[in-house]
């Protein structure tokens, strides 16, 4: 039975392919201008990895911000049911989710079923989410995937002062200006993100283990700065963590189907 | 005087608004607050009376720093700054 | 930051444009029997402002370096060139703005709220009651009595939506210098909704959006502007609005965002001849004459 979870991000759109509980294709392209046909292209994708064909999919179910463009599914579900449902298949005691997209962040507080229990929400602003890193990225002059290496070689703790994406580019144009070492830069942009996270984990409390979701997750530095601020050893990120939504819209349509 | 301290964003409205009038400096609420985020002021600049007011390093984080004090699951939590006002003086807007 | 020269020089022009400074030469300083000065120093410009037994005489307005205390240094010389006046012959000086802590030569630092009230009031006349200041990186609502006293504020200088740069973002964006921004957001027909979101950064790629299906630039900052305009309507709802009502700050100047407001609130803001960027710097040099004042007569 082939089962098929598609997580419509607002950045990029993520499918994952399931035959009998097991991942057999996953696939990942940016949104762009037109979701729907992205939509179509990373689940041709995924069958391609999978030597499957379409009319063998049974069931699938759409999540993520964009989840009503997506084409040919057979339900919907909120992005926070399938970060604990996809966390909880790859972490069987997991107790707090946190998952962070290019454009929302939550935090969920679940049961030893994997049941949601609580939820937390940052949305409609870019300064807890990935977009900050990005364009921190950009103002830095790196690629989004060297700032987690360069943030681990920083020496000291600089706090921002800024609180909202567009400040921080021209904090950061000023702390160059300042001659601030690169490092330390990169790290006062992850210590930033991580504390408004923190913030909205604490709303709903936070119980290890913590399981890390989204982008962001693949960000060294990011969750270095996660786990000091938690003060806790028990956060894991699993592997493909940009990936675990989708999973769960997966696995949702396969108890369905 | 009533001073709205805090900021508005994409994500909503978050202000800790205190009249200076009903204020009578006795510093209840900086004492209490978990996260220091309340302090002491010369607010009016003619007059050398203290009210409270949010401080600089807490206004732009002003949701952040009160998160755990509005967990959620919880309509109408308690706050400790504004129970420990005997004036009525301190209201949040979230 | 867009790193597009062309642009980066239109910015520089801009501001180049705006640094400004002038003297009452009917006035003799040395008549005068108290002298005081108010320096604004703002993430993004700074002013000084001095005067003679309450009356205005002298005041400048230029761009806030990387240093605050030079740039306060740098206001008040410039205020003062050609006047033959030296900062050790002012009898109180108030620093105010963002930068207030770092005005090295002032008496007293006083926060902007209460400096632009008590500006206001002097460039608008006692009949103004509720100011909207728009700087560069932050944005008030004031509600003050007949003397300048503030009644009520609010500010907001955490989110970029309703500032300056937030504005400047957009010019980038769209490639049309800051000063076109009012008047082509104007240009249009019709006008069209407003963008969905309140973020900056949100909004910046709802916009490229717009351009990609055949939006004009007028019809982007149309939506923009009106956005904006809406949003700072909601910072002046907490405190109320009651007329007379005035703009002050750089967006004061930018047309799209005023009459949007204006249109709004159903009625025009209160105009005045005194550049609006002066407020913070005027009500500070007032609070000097008033604290002077009163030290003097309590010896």
């Amino acid at each position: 039975m082939i089962a098929a979870g598609i997580d419509m991000g607002a950045k990029n759109v993520k499918l994952v392919l399931l035959r009998d509980g097991q991942v057999v294709g996953r696939a990942l392209s940016l949104a762009g201008f037109d979701a729907e046909q992205t939509a179509r292209s990373v689940m041709a994708v995924a069958l391609k990895e999978a030597g499957l064909h379409r009319a063998e999919v049974t069931r699938v179910i759409a999540t993520g911000a964009g989840r009503e463009d997506a084409p040919d599914k057979d339900g919907i579900m909120s992005e926070v049911g399938c970060a604990a449902r996809g966390a909880f298949h790859l972490v069987p005691d997991v107790r707090t989710v946190i998952d962070i997209g290019a454009e929302e962040g939550r935090a969920i507080r679940c049961d030893e079923q994997g049941k949601v229990v609580d939820f937390a929400i940052n949305e409609k602003c870019a300064a807890g989410v990935g977009a900050f890193t990005e364009a921190m990225a950009r103002a830095l002059e790196v690629k989004v995937e060297q700032l987690g290496p360069l943030s681990l070689r920083s020496t000291q703790a600089i706090p921002m002062n800024a609180q909202c994406v567009v400040f921080a580019e021209s904090e950061v144009v000023s702390m160059i200006h300042n001659n601030v070492p690169r490092p330390d830069m990169a790290r006062a942009v992850h210590d930033a993100v991580a504390s408004r996270v923190i913030a909205m984990v604490r709303r709903v409390g936070c119980n290890p283990p913590v399981v890390l979701l989204g982008g962001v997750a693949n960000n060294t530095g990011f969750v270095d700065s996660l786990r000091r601020g938690l003060e806790t050893e028990r956060l894991h990120v699993p592997e493909n963590p940009e990936f675990v939504v989708a999973l769960g819209a997966a696995l949702a349509a396969a108890s369905q189907a | 005087m009533q001073a709205h301290h805090g900021y508005e964003d994409g994500s909503g409205r978050f202000y800790i608004t205190i009249d200076s009038q009903r204020c009578n400096g006795c510093e209840a609420c900086v004492a209490v607050c978990p996260a220091q985020v309340l302090v002491m002021i010369e607010e009016d600049p003619m007059e050398q009376v203290l009210v409270a007011a949010v401080s600089d390093e807490h206004r732009r984080k002003i949701k952040e720093s009160c998160a755990p004090c509005k967990p959620t699951g919880h309509d109408s939590p308690t706050l400790p700054c504004v129970a420990a006002c005997e004036s009525v003086a301190i209201q949040h807007s979230w | 930051m867009p790193t597009d020269t062309h642009t980066t020089e239109q910015h520089k022009e801009y501001w180049r444009w705006q640094e400004n400074h002038w003297h009452d030469e009917s006035i003799d300083w040395r008549e005068g029997a108290i002298l005081s000065a108010g320096v604004d120093v703002g993430s993004v410009s700074s002013q000084a402002v001095v005067m003679v037994d309450g009356r205005l005489y002298a005041w400048s307005s230029r761009r806030t370096g990387s240093n605050s205390p030079n740039s306060a240094r740098d206001a008040m010389t410039w205020a003062q060139e050609h006047t033959g006046m030296q900062v050790q012959d002012i009898h109180f000086i108030v620093g105010t703005g963002y930068g207030r802590v770092n005005v090295p030569f002032a008496h007293k630092a006083i926060t902007e709220i209460h400096c632009h009230a008590r500006g206001a009031n002097f460039m608008y006349g006692n009949q103004v009651r509720t100011i909207l200041d728009m700087g560069g990186q932050d944005c008030k609502a004031i509600r003050c009595d007949d003397k300048g006293k503030v009644v009520a504020f609010q500010m907001n200088d955490k989110c970029a939506a309703g500032t300056g740069r937030g504005m400047e973002v957009f010019a980038d964006l769209l490639q049309v210098p800051i000063d076109q921004v009012g008047p082509m957001s104007l240009d249009v027909e019709q006008e069209p909704p407003p963008v969905s979101t309140t973020c900056v950064v949100f909004a910046k790629s709802e916009a490229s959006g717009l351009l990609r299906q055949g939006w004009a630039k007028e019809k982007v900052l149309a939506a923009y502007c009106s956005a904006m305009a809406h949003r700072v309507f909601a910072l002046l709802d907490r405190v109320g609005v009651e007329r007379e009502f005035a703009i002050t700050g750089g967006i004061a100047k930018n047309t799209g965002v005023v009459k949007r407001i204006e249109r709004e609130l159903g009625f025009e803001s209160i105009k005045s001849g005194i550049d609006s960027q002066l407020a913070g710097a005027l009500g500070a040099a007032l609070f000097g004459h008033a604290l002077e004042q009163r030290q003097r007569a309590k010896r």
